[in-house]
Order: C-alpha cells, then sequence, then structure tokens
C-alpha cells in the first residue's frame, strides 16, 4: 500500500510539473467538447441551390419560392441549360439544381400532372437523403395545396391518404447536441485515458529510468496500480468537468443518476488505461506506441456509434462494434443521461465493460516485465 | 577473506547468435571493490544487467548476496543497490523528491526517510539545492546523489555500471572517496569501466573480451605479470589483438 502511495505521489507531481501536458489534459478536451458538438451535425440547412425555371409562370415562381422560404435551401443562380446546372454542382456552388420544364404550368392546371426533376449531389449519400426528403416534402405540400385550390380536384381522385404527425420520445426538438455532447465525453476521455498511460511506461523506458524501478524489490502489481490510480482520477475528474459543460453549456438534460455514470465511468476508466498500460508494455519507443494507441482510437471512435448508426452497419460490423467498450459506454450515457435509464436496463452493455476491465488490467500485469529477455 | 556475496557459475548470456557474455565463472567476496573492465561492447553491462536482476541470462548459475538469481529474485533485489550508466534518477523531480520516492520503494519508514534525507543532503553538500529539479545540476552532483540513492536502503552489494562517465578527473576522485567510504562500512562494490585510472583503485579486476574472462587477478599482480607500470598498458595489451576497429 505505501509502496503504491509513493508511486501515485511521483506520477502526480510529473504530470502538475510538466508544463506542456497540463493544457493537454485540462483545457484541450473541453476546446474539443465544445467545438466538435457544435460542429458534428447532421442537420442540413441552406443548402445551396441552383434553379432552372424553363417554364417561367407563376406557378413555378410559387414552387421555387417554397423552396427559398424555408431555412433549408438558399439560391446562389439560375440558368437555363443542363451544362451550366451540372457545373455548378461539380464546382459545388450548389448541391441541388431544381430543373422545372417548360410546361410545368400548363400541364399541371389542365392535366393535374406535372414533373420537375431534382439533380442533387450525392456524394455524401446521407446529406443527399435529406435533401431529397425534404424537397419532396415541400414538392408534396406544393403539390396538395394547388390540387385542392384548382377545380382539377373534381376530375382527378386524389388516393387517400395516412397522415404522419410524429414526436420524438427522449429528445423531443431532436436537438442534436443533446446526443452528441454525452458520446463525445466519452471519446475525450478516452483520447486522455489512452494516450496518458500508453506513453507513461515506454517513457520510462526512453529515459532508462524503469530500470531503476525494476532493480527495487516492487511488485507488478504495486507498480501497475501506482500507475493506474493517477490516470484514473484524471480521467474522472474530467468526466466531471465534461458532464458540467453538458449541463450548463449545451442544457443536456441529466435524467439518470449521476452515481450510475460515474459507476460505469470508473469501470470504463480501468479499461481504457490497462489497454494504455498493455500498449505501453509491449511498445519500445513513445513513436510505436503513440502509432498504436491511435490505430485503436480510430476504429473505437469510428465504429462506436458516435457518428454513424450501429444499425446501419454491415451484419459483421456489428458484432464486431460489441467488442468496442467505446460503443458500450457511448450507449450508456446516451440511454442514462437522456432516457434516465437505469442499472437493470443498461447491464448487458455495463457486463461487458467489467469482462474487458478485467481482462485489460489483467494482461498489463502480465505484460509488465522486470526481467528483459 | 570472508565469505562470497556474488558467486556466479558459466554464466552466459547470447543474442540471438551473438554471445554478449560467454560463461562467465566469478567469486566475489563481502567487502571488496570489484572492477570489472573491457573495451566498448565487451559485454560489462550485460553482466550487470544479469547479476542485478534486469536481464534473464541464457544459461549458468549465480547467486548474488545468498539468492538464488531465478529462484530468489525478491530477495537479490533487497540486497542490492544499482547505479545505471545512463543517469536514471528523474529529471524532474527535485533532489529531496527523488531520494523520498526511492527511499518510499524500498519500504523505509517516514522516520527513517527523513533522517536519510537530511543526512544525505549534508554530507553531500545539497541542501541548497534540496528543492532544486535534477535536470538543472551539473553531472557530477546528479552521479553523487544517484550513487547515494542507490545504497540508501543499506544493500549488500552496489553495482555501479560507468557511474563516472562523462566528468572531469577531480570530480570523478571525489566519487572514488564515497565508494571507499562506503566500502569501509562493509559494502560489496561490483564497479564497471573504462577509465583505467579508476581501475587502479579496485580491489580485484577482472578484464573482459569478447564476452569473457581474459584475466582476473589484483591490479599491482596484473601489471607485473605483464611486466608494464600501468593498468593502461596491460589493458592494450589484453584487448588490442583481439579486437580490430
Amino acid at each position: 500500500m505505501r509502496t503504491i502511495w509513493f508511486l501515485v505521489q511521483k506520477e502526480f507531481l510529473q504530470i502538475f510539473r510538466n508544463r506542456g501536458m497540463l493544457p493537454i489534459i485540462i483545457i484541450m478536451p473541453f476546446i474539443q467538447l465544445v467545438i466538435l458538438s457544435n460542429a458534428a451535425t447532421f442537420d442540413v440547412k441552406q443548402v445551396p441551390m441552383h434553379l432552372q425555371d424553363r417554364d417561367r409562370s407563376a406557378l413555378s415562381a410559387k414552387l421555387v419560392e417554397r423552396f427559398t422560404a424555408a431555412d433549408y435551401f438558399r439560391l446562389t443562380g439560375s440558368s437555363f441549360s443542363d451544362r451550366e446546372s451540372i457545373g455548378e454542382l461539380l464546382g459545388r456552388k450548389a448541391d441541388l439544381v431544381l430543373v422545372i420544364p417548360h410546361d410545368f404550368e400548363r400541364d399541371l392546371t389542365t392535366t393535374g400532372h406535372a414533373k420537375v426533376q431534382l439533380m442533387i449531389n450525392a456524394e455524401d449519400g446521407f446529406s443527399a437523403g435529406v435533401i431529397q426528403a425534404y424537397s419532396s416534402e415541400i414538392i408534396g405540400t406544393f403539390n396538395r395545396e394547388e390540387l385542392k385550390k384548382s377545380g382539377v380536384n373534381a376530375t382527378v381522385q386524389a388516393p387517400p391518404e395516412i397522415g404522419i404527425i410524429s414526436s420524438g420520445w427522449y429528445n423531443p426538438e431532436l436537438e442534436y447536441t443533446h446526443y452528441m455532447v454525452p458520446g463525445i465525453l466519452v471519446i475525450l476521455i478516452t483520447l486522455i485515458g489512452l494516450f496518458l498511460s500508453g506513453m507513461n511506461v515506454v517513457r520510462e523506458r526512453e529515459i532508462g529510468t524503469i530500470d531503476q524501478i525494476n532493480v527495487t524489490p516492487i511488485k507488478r502489481y504495486q507498480f501497475i496500480t501506482g500507475k493506474l490510480v493517477p490516470f484514473w482520477i484524471i480521467g474522472v475528474a474530467e468526466m466531471s468537468i465534461g458532464l458540467l459543460i453538458a449541463r450548463l453549456i449545451f442544457n443536456v438534460p441529466m435524467l439518470g443518476s449521476y452515481w450510475l455514470i460515474y459507476l460505469v465511468s470508473a469501470i470504463f476508466m480501468l479499461v481504457v488505461l490497462g489497454m494504455g498500460l498493455f500498449i505501453s508494455t509491449i511498445t519500445e519507443t513513445q513513436q510505436q506506441a503513440m502509432f498504436v494507441a491511435w490505430f485503436f482510437m480510430v476504429i473505437f471512435t469510428l465504429m462506436s456509434g458516435l457518428f454513424t448508426a450501429i444499425e446501419s452497419m454491415p451484419r459483421w460490423a456489428q458484432t464486431m462494434t460489441l467488442l468496442n467498450p467505446v460503443r458500450h459506454f457511448v450507449d450508456i450515457m446516451r440511454r442514462v443521461m437522456l432516457k434516465g435509464s437505469g442499472v437493470m436496463e443498461i447491464r448487458e452493455q455495463l457486463l461487458w465493460l467489467v469482462g474487458y476491465a478485467v481482462v485489460m488490467v489483467t494482461l498489463a500485469v502480465n505484460r509488465y516485465r522486470k526481467v528483459a529477455v | 577473506m570472508s565469505e562470497p556475496v556474488i558467486h556466479t557459475d558459466k554464466l552466459t548470456k547470447r543474442f540471438g547468435d551473438f554471445v554478449a557474455v560467454d560463461a562467465l565463472s566469478l567469486t566475489i567476496s563481502s567487502g571488496e571493490i570489484f572492477g570489472f573492465l573491457g573495451a566498448n561492447g565487451a559485454g560489462k553491462t550485460t553482466a550487470i544487467r544479469m547479476l542485478t536482476g534486469l536481464l534473464a541470462p541464457t544459461s549458468g548459475k549465480a547467486t548474488v548476496a545468498g539468492f538464488d538469481l531465478y529462484t530468489g529474485a525478491e530477495g537479490v533485489k533487497r540486497n542490492i543497490g544499482y547505479m545505471s550508466q545512463r543517469f536514471s534518477l528523474y529529471d524532474d523531480l527535485t533532489v529531496r523528491e527523488n531520494i523520498r520516492f526511492f527511499a518510499g520503494i524500498y519500504g523505509l519508514t517516514d522516520q527513517a526517510i527523513k533522517e536519510k534525507s537530511r543526512q544525505l543532503l549534508e554530507t553531500l553538500k545539497l541542501v541548497a539545492v534540496a528543492d532544486t529539479r535534477l535536470a538543472s545540476l551539473p553531472l557530477g552532483w546528479k552521479q553523487k546523489l544517484a550513487f547515494s540513492v542507490a545504497i540508501l536502503h543499506e544493500p549488500k552489494i552496489v553495482f555501479l555500471d560507468e557511474p563516472t562517465g562523462g566528468v572531469d578527473p577531480v570530480t570523478r576522485r571525489r566519487f572514488w572517496d564515497m565508494i571507499y567510504e562506503a566500502s569501509g562500512r562493509g559494502l560489496t562494490i561490483f564497479v564497471t569501466t573504462h577509465y583505467m585510472d579508476e581501475a587502479e583503485y579496485c580491489n580485484r579486476l577482472c578484464i573482459m573480451v569478447d564476452g569473457k574472462v581474459a584475466v582476473l587477478d589484483r591490479p599491482e599482480a596484473m601489471k607485473r605479470h605483464f611486466g608494464v607500470e600501468s593498468m593502461n598498458e596491460v589493458f592494450i595489451q589484453l584487448a588490442r589483438p583481439h579486437r580490430t576497429e
């Protein structure tokens, strides 16, 4: 116990003395949290739109107005040729081209049928889908209202429609930041934990101080515990500041219990730190450790369900995400904060994390060798 | 001579095809200052790393401070001190913090740590810089501190791996005063060096060439045997024919 205490003191002294390190640990994550949470949004707004209005009628003007009236589209130019329109798409001056054909008004008023063309930049399939949905919605509403006004209604039987009125549970205003902040917070403490611990032992090896430790009768578990505890405290402290920012700046609700969040954070930090120390014991230089840590960080982030829904991944990838501790913690954070889930509802994810923690810490203790071969 | 504190029997270390230490057999008695000489790459550091339990031997037997190197590792560690050729205290901690940390790791009580720190700072004349980070101290001071920290827990043997590399002869001479003083208290000293003036200070010397013991004797006996005036000449005669650089 005493030995561990001396190690912990020493680590803290070193961390707080390192002027380069403090800003990285304390300030950087929160700048990231604030910026990323605002920037990482799937809301599609102010889409640049190019217009090809070949009809130039009252009705076509009305349709265009529908598009530009909302916040979703912004008219950036108009022309009468496909070549020019496509040029706009290629130059990314427009993501949507609305083509209204020559006989639009006449066709609509006489036959009740008219066609418009939408050319959507689908480089980013997700945004393209959203643009298409918005456009369909606008055209649909326009359609219904015009039909109602004109007498065409009598001749063309409008098909019966099922109206959908949706209301989002657990995030009724569909606030994107409420969904993102808890997840980004997880990524940040993973990043800090993995890198702090991942660089630590290998750094002592690089500068040679590890030898001085290894000739002492210190035990492996003492050494690893002495390394874990300081970073664990830092991780949990970062979590606290993050939760405070979530509450004060982003107004993210906290429907569940803070105790539960802390319990899970405590276990999760063991996973991350165990993994970092393991990396530290299998690498020779800080540079190697850094690359290995990044490799895992990228996979953990992309497969965490933070930015892309896990449900839309291929089956094999979905199975793989079960091995990703970040995925489970992101999931737990969102559920507890936004839905108020209790320990019973998250037990499956929690068990994964506990299992992971045991495996990682055991690996770290076992891989740390006092004797070189 | 009193009982042996280090005994090795054909201790060997291979790295692939390269034999770094080849069947090293030594017996070192309590209180001896035992010098381990050799050119760079002769296997000095490898031997010392095996004896301190930092490196696993490939074959051979050894007992250190009465404990078997393989089965009694913890016993060995409690009874040895080590100062590596790379300066290995914490540069970002102060003098006092380094003393406190290593004393704590070796399990000294708070009272003992306090007492030892005070004593050490006074003998080393480091009171004025006790709260200065090591990084800003001269190398000679750091080496003296490293030696003192290595014997803080009163081990039976201390291993010094090129302890005075990179400092001037006067500082080296002072360092050796400390070694003599510790030896006088019964501490066994195992020291590697490639400074021949230091070799003369040892009770017995072992000169290594290409991983093997070339000669093992008292310095005066060696000089007589080779019919030369200084250790330098002994070393050149031994090392030259074998090494072509």
